[in-house]
């Protein structure tokens, strides 16, 4: 079981939780349970998050795997210069 | 990802030299083309028509008089560029900026565009274009903009983030907010507590080459364009999506860039040039000015931070709050966040809480500039934090190293840290030369930190070996500072051939796989992931032409030292094959030799730097001048140190300019009153003494040579240093960047009534 901390802009489309625990093993099998759970994540979920990982944050990487225990975040996807 | 990116710690031949770069001749002989060195038969040149105006509505525009002038071809208003966004808002945001549609939302905004045969033409053109425009009060300020009586840009914006959502738009499009723990708690166990307001002035990437741009349009529905840019593969994406072109019949060419910055991340007069080509039926070309690019393309943000800090006598922070407000230009985007993620993040706090408020306001659209957002917060929490080190009575140094994060701390904008390098710095800095050199008259010393997220992204590199052993490779990242040069070092290190037998190239969209931009600190970092992937699937096809060559099975083959040896006794009298030995014989083994990598380059790693200042300061002018500068920063594992050292002095200087001079300054009617570098000052070799650098090594654990990015960083102390090292010289706290010298003398005046 991963939980996963949600930043407040998607609180309100998860029913304003703010950590929410799925059965997953990396961070794609992670974002399609939590998008199965609250479909008004589905339009973030398309290029708009970034999700941190034991403070390593992963942009792309989904087959990422989540090891047990670890820290999961959803943050937004960064800009850079 | 099948490819392992974790560090292994191998011993270079290669990489961390300093040979010379393979594109400086061509730059300094004046061979190397850039957006405005592409030229094709019948080009048309391309001018546009930008608002005088910094909020208007536009109710009508006549062209028809400019279209009757001899040699006009095309002209194109919003009415040729519909909106096909499908409601993806970051991209009507750039469509509307390319060109507005029912409003001018800043003094610059593109309103129309005429293609013509010469620039006297079109210039005639553009001036018999009659818009019909019905002014609108403007703001172009961060605090009136969010004032209830500031007039609303756009009436469809209501505050996001805020509990209950507002009923009535405004100019705050959104409200974020980061931390943990309880600051009045933590404020009420403070001895000390300074609480003060800081501003920073927009500043402008001030990158030397223009936009510039050649688009062909062609009958059958495919398109070229030749541009400066730092994401070829992107620009295809934003031109395909806003004409509704088909992204792969659109052959997009990055040239050389002069800079970029962020600058350069997004279209801004590309999809114009499309539509103009289009309509003409013929080549367009269109090169900004100097006063368009200020006027017309991304700047940084305007800010204004409130920052508390308060701290026990013997040094330790116990709570730390900031509110920081950023301008966006007229289109909301995600700015303050970025402030309010980074503001804190060097430290280890247990309580900590920061807000950001996303204003629109009637200037240009902001883009990122290096390490976006963060220099801002730096300033305000870094000047802080020194003010609050300065009350207690402890060293700046020995302060931070006593609150500093380090792996385990919980981040302020979230997550626990892993392995970091902020203490390190300071370290080296605390032990440094510099900041124990004595001081001048009227001379001060400010140091500070800084932080930014870097990250990977999508990247695809070939690699092909020609028959005389060789070797190109093809990338699809921008090389805005150096990254063919640190990439043809690993070629050679991992096939073990010479620096000089690798030829680094930029494939164009329609050659190579998709890649994200060169941003984000990932140039380097990333690229150099694919070409290392890309290398070793080469070695095994050479492995596999040996073991043809020797007719041996594959696995008594293994790759050592650049060459293909043969293993055990009895193969050992077989001399090993050099690269040029397998590649001579290609022909005869299978074909062309090459190696092929696309991945995802993630694992970056967050980045961290020290900078010390020392400024002197002539108290009658309030002018200044930066006598030392050292800069001090991770690089995981320098590639090529020399162009490490360029990025930590080339952020530096961005970070001085804006600190001391660089300022958007507008009029009362919202118009920019300096839009050329006579009057907007960015600092030139003479103004700035050789900056020092000190390159660390901790290795990235999540890049084969350990790796990070480091073209970001070193722009976000820099805002700081100079503050504090200007507060300390004058013994007043300075709070409103940049630090000119009227803005200077006048807080000296002050001091003295």
């Amino acid at each position: 079981m991963v939980e996963v901390k949600l930043w407040a802009g998607l609180r309100p489309l998860a029913d304003n939780q703010s950590v929410a625990t799925v059965e997953a093993s990396n961070i794609r099998e992670m974002l399609r349970k939590l998008e199965e759970r609250y479909p008004g994540l589905a339009t973030p979920f398309r290029g708009q998050v970034a999700v941190a990982v034991d403070g390593v944050i992963y942009r792309d990487d989904w087959s990422k795997e989540l090891p047990e225990g670890a820290e999961v975040m959803l943050i937004k996807r960064l800009a850079g210069g | 990802m099948s490819f392992d990116a974790t560090f292994q710690n191998k011993r270079f031949n290669s990489v961390g030299t300093r040979p010379l770069r393979p594109d400086g001749i061509d730059k300094v002989t004046g061979r190397a083309r850039y957006g405005a060195d592409f030229n094709m038969p019948g080009q048309l040149v391309a001018r546009v028509l930008r608002s005088p105006h910094a909020h208007a509505r536009i109710k009508g525009i006549d062209t028809s008089k400019a279209e009757a002038v001899k040699g006009v071809k095309a002209i194109v208003t919003a009415a040729d560029m519909p909106d096909l966004t499908d409601g993806d808002e970051a991209l009507f945001a750039i469509l509307d900026n390319c060109m507005a549609r029912e409003k001018a939302m800043y003094d610059g905004h593109a309103v129309a565009a005429v293609a013509a045969i010469d620039e006297s033409s079109a210039k005639a053109a553009l001036k018999l274009i009659k818009v019909d425009y019905e002014v609108l009060p403007h703001v172009v300020d961060v605090d009136a903009a969010m004032m209830a009586d500031a007039p609303v840009l756009n009436d469809t914006i209501f505050t996001q983030g805020v509990e209950p959502a507002p009923s009535k738009p405004s100019n705050v499009a959104n409200r974020s907010e980061f931390g943990h723990g309880d600051v009045d708690a933590g404020f009420a166990k403070a001895d000390i507590i300074v609480e003060r307001s800081y501003k920073t002035e927009q500043a402008h990437q001030g990158y030397i080459e223009p936009h510039a741009c050649v688009a062909s349009c062609n009958a059958d529905g495919t398109a070229d364009l030749w541009v400066c840019t730092q994401g070829h593969f992107v620009y295809r994406q934003n031109c395909a999506d806003l004409l509704g072109l088909e992204a792969s019949k659109l052959r997009v060419t990055s040239s050389e860039i002069g800079g970029g910055f962020g600058g350069k991340t997004h279209v801004w007069a590309e999809p114009v040039a499309l539509a103009l080509s289009r309509k003409a039926g013929r080549p367009v070309k269109l090169i900004m000015s100097r006063e368009e690019v200020f006027r017309a393309s991304g700047p940084t943000s305007a800010t204004s931070i409130d920052v508390k800090i308060g701290a026990t006598k013997d040094g330790k922070i116990t709570a730390a709050e900031a509110t920081l407000r950023y301008t966006s230009g007229p289109y909301p985007d995600m700015w303050a966040e970025l402030g309010a993620m980074t503001a804190f993040a060097p430290y280890d706090l247990e309580n900590v809480k920061t807000v950001g408020f996303e204003v629109v306001v009637n200037r240009p659209k902001v883009a990122a500039y290096r390490a976006p957002s963060a220099p801002m917060a730096a300033f305000a929490a870094e000047s802080a934090v020194d003010e609050l080190a300065k009350e207690i009575g402890m060293d700046p140094v020995d302060f931070r190293i006593a609150n500093v994060a380090k792996e385990g701390t919980r981040s302020s904008y979230g997550p626990v840290y892993g392995p970091i390098g902020i203490g390190p710095t300071l370290d080296a800095a605390k032990a440094h030369p510099h900041m124990s050199a004595p001081l001048g008259p009227n001379q001060g010393r400010g140091m500070a930190c800084g932080f930014w997220f870097n990250f990977g992204g999508q990247t695809c590199t070939d690699l092909n070996i020609s028959a005389d052993g060789t070797v190109t490779i093809a990338v699809g990242t921008v090389d805005v500072g150096g990254s063919r040069a640190s990439l043809s070092l690993i070629v050679a290190e991992e096939l073990g051939i010479e620096y000089s037998d690798v030829k680094a190239v930029i494939a164009d969209t329609s050659t190579l796989g998709y890649n994200d931009m060169t941003d984000g600190s990932r140039g380097t970092f990333s690229t150099s992931m694919a070409t290392i992937s890309a290398a070793r699937n080469a070695i095994e096809v050479m492995r596999q032409r040996a073991a043809i060559m020797w007719d041996i099975p594959l696995e008594h083959i293994y790759w050592e030292d650049g060459h293909a040896k043969a293993a055990g006794s009895k193969h050992g009298n077989r001399a090993p094959l050099s690269v040029k030995d397998i590649a001579a014989e290609a022909g005869n083994t299978g074909g062309p030799i090459a190696g092929h990598s696309e991945l995802v380059a993630d694992g970056a790693g967050v980045s961290f730097a020290t900078h010390i200042c020392d400024i002197e300061v002539d108290s009658e002018t309030g002018s200044s001048r930066v006598v030392r500068y050292t800069v001090i920063q991770d690089a995981g594992k320098a590639v090529h140190p020399a162009y490490v050292e360029g990025q930590y002095q080339g952020g530096a200087a961005q970070g001085i300019g804006w600190a001391l001079n660089e300022e958007y300054i507008y009029g009362d009617d919202g118009r920019l009153q300096n839009p050329g570098f006579l009057d907007y000052r960015i600092p030139v070799c003479s103004d700035l003494p050789m900056i020092d650098t000190q390159i660390l090594e901790i290795p990235n654990p999540n890049h084969p040579y350990g790796v990070r990015g480091v073209g970001e960083t070193s722009i976000v102390p820099p805002l700081a240093a100079i503050a504090n090292a200007v507060s300390n010289a004058v013994g007043l706290r300075m709070s409103h960047i940049p630090l000119s010298p009227p803005r200077i003398l006048a807080a000296l005046n002050a001091a003295k009534t």
